[in-house]
């Protein structure tokens, strides 16, 4: 069983989908510019230049967005903050995907008590205001980033888990997963070997869904100055950082606040556009 | 009825013990002392502070000291504030909190409903496009976005309202921190609110009312309406933790004295004490919330309470 086997149906539906062609282009974009543009400029992201501090953009020097209150480069800082903070989000998705198909998976297939508990367990959780319980995690363990990751996925996985155990439920009435119990697969073998890689193309639709929440979380711990620490930055730590200087200087609250805004409408958009492909009864 | 009500009661408690033994063990599982500062004290300093804040005792007698305060309402000393306990602090501040979100609550309500039923009776036409679009937009950019961009835009250069809390009084500080607080729950409700009414739109009773003869508008009014409304209640608990959530940014940017300015300071400055007490208070708080919402789910919805 192929991967991405799962996929080819959810690519070949959304196709057509113009929102989806047009959000993964700009998201593409964003990621290219954000990973090129630092090696073309000749900035660099810590670069403090006080005489040259609070410059309007400017095609000249190649302050394409302007200087903030140190003189940094607003263009270079701009484009490691849509890095970082899609890194973040990336990986903390990866974390709440682990954890939410496994557990998904398992509660689905195994059934019974063990899923009646699994999933009650979930829906006690969905009513928990986790972010305070990540600012708390912060301040305990002093904002390391690693920790961030883990944190944000770790509140992430409810949904994934969710619909995980939907799949895995009607998957395992399939006549594959009786030959694999009829030959002695053991049922670790089946969740893992022959549950989960089917479930391939619907975690990755629903992962486009969960990035933009964990974007949200990461940007928001960043805003309150909990998050990515100076001179490293992230999209959340610059609009603090323009807010400060608003009156003064509004491009450096408005530009990272519509490259936020961007992404996430993006993700947003093209996670709805690949949930109609692989459940049309969402759609409405 | 009694038996649902009992069943959700007793089952909030575990959840709510389990999350004051998660925040007391994290804070407790923190890598060095609250009050590890630039000066290194003398060690016989240093345990005297520890026993002042019973911090010698063995971790599960400090636990159920903690227990035992919350029963009381006492979450402990500040370990910055000093000479104010956890409990003052959240006290003072709460008021101003919980102003800020009812009216943002009620706001979002309202406002949510009116645009979600716009948008599904005339669904797929501009209006309705109009509405989901700028639903997605409020879902997608967050508060601490809108929240200093209205501040520039309204306070800043068309000089309609105070940029701040001491800057203004009485209605005129609340109008922008309200509504910012208020817009992403407006989108999420509008949606919630468009999906739930499109889809009784097109159950069979209401096909059946239409061939009645009935008017969309008495079908809406007296058919349709409270079971499109559902839904949303079962949306309030996030909504509210929603709002929580918010109110610590929208107090940030506005200045506003509230519970989540204090956790952000809290947080700043490593107060544990602090930031635990106002972790487990909000957790409760929702905790509650939750289960007041679950009774009135099992009152408007027999179906739920024989599950």
């Amino acid at each position: 069983m192929s991967y991405l086997a799962t996929l080819k149906p959810i690519i070949r539906k959304s196709r057509d989908n113009k929102t989806v062609v047009v959000c993964s282009g700009i998201l593409l974009l964003i990621a290219a510019i954000a990973l090129i543009g630092p090696l073309v400029s000749p900035h660099h992201y810590a670069g403090t230049d006080f005489e040259h501090s609070f410059m309007l953009p400017t095609a000249s020097d190649w302050h394409l967005f302007g200087t903030d209150d140190l003189g940094r480069d607003l263009f270079v800082r701009t484009l490691l903050g849509m890095k970082v903070t899609l890194f973040v989000a990336i990986i903390a998705s990866v974390v709440s995907l682990g954890i939410g198909v496994a557990y998904g998976a398992i509660a689905g297939y195994v059934g019974g008590n063990v899923d009646a508990i699994m999933m009650r367990a979930v829906d006690a959780l969905y009513a928990l205001p986790f972010i305070f319980f990540v600012i708390l995690l912060m301040v305990v363990f002093e904002r390391n980033f690693l920790l961030i990751f883990v944190a944000i996925g770790a509140i992430n996985w409810l949904d994934m888990a969710r619909i995980v155990r939907g799949q895995t439920l009607s998957l395992k009435q399939q006549e594959f997963v009786d030959a694999a119990r009829l030959i002695g697969v053991s049922t670790r073998g089946i969740i893992f070997r022959h549950i989960t890689p089917n479930l391939f193309g619907v975690v990755v639709v629903y992962m486009t869904l969960t990035i933009p929440q964990a974007i949200l979380v990461e940007s928001f711990l960043s805003f309150l100055g909990l998050g990515v620490q100076e001179p490293q930055t992230s999209l959340g730590a610059l609009v603090n950082g323009g807010v400060s200087n608003m009156e003064r200087a509004p491009w450096l609250l408005l530009i990272p606040a519509i490259a936020l805004a961007l992404i996430l409408l993006c993700f947003n958009f093209l996670g709805d556009g690949l949930r109609d492909a692989v459940d049309p009864k969402h759609k409405t | 009825m009694l038996r649902y009500a009992l069943l959700r009661i007793f089952g909030a408690i575990p959840t709510l013990l389990l999350v004051i033994a998660l925040a007391f063990l994290m804070v407790h599982a923190a890598p060095g002392g609250p009050f590890d500062a630039e000066r290194v004290l003398a060690p016989e300093i240093e345990a005297n502070i520890a026993r002042a804040y019973n911090l010698d005792e063995p971790l599960p007698q400090q636990f159920f000291r903690y227990l035992k305060g919350l029963v009381r309402g006492d979450l402990g000393p500040s370990y910055r504030y000093r000479d104010y306990s956890v409990a003052d602090l959240i006290g003072n501040a709460l008021p101003v909190t919980v102003q800020l979100g009812l009216l943002a609550m009620s706001l979002a309500v309202v406002a949510g409903i009116a645009a979600g039923l716009t948008a599904a009776l005339s669904k797929n036409s501009y209006t309705d496009r109009i509405v989901t679009g700028i639903a997605m937009t409020g879902i997608s950019v967050p508060v601490f976005v809108v929240a200093p961009l209205m501040v520039l835009i309204f306070a800043v250069y068309l000089n309609w309202l105070p940029a701040s809390w001491t800057g203004g009084s009485g209605i005129s500080r609340l109008v922008l921190p309200v509504v910012a607080l208020a817009l992403p729950q407006i989108a999420y409700i509008a949606r919630l609110t468009r999906a739930s009414m499109i889809g009784v739109l097109s159950s069979d009773y209401v096909r059946t009312a239409r061939a009645q003869g009935l008017k969309t508008s008495s079908i809406v009014r007296h058919h349709a309406l409270k079971p499109a409304m559902l839904p949303l209640l079962s949306y309030m608990g996030p909504a509210i933790a929603g709002v929580l959530t918010g109110s610590v940014v929208v107090e940030e940017v506005f200045g506003i004295p509230g519970v989540g300015q204090f956790f952000v300071r809290g947080a700043l400055n490593r107060d544990y004490t602090l930031v635990l007490g106002i972790v487990i208070f909000y957790a409760t708080l929702v905790i509650l919330l939750n289960l007041v919402v679950d009774l009135l789910y099992g009152i408007l919805d027999p179906r739920i309470r024989s599950r």
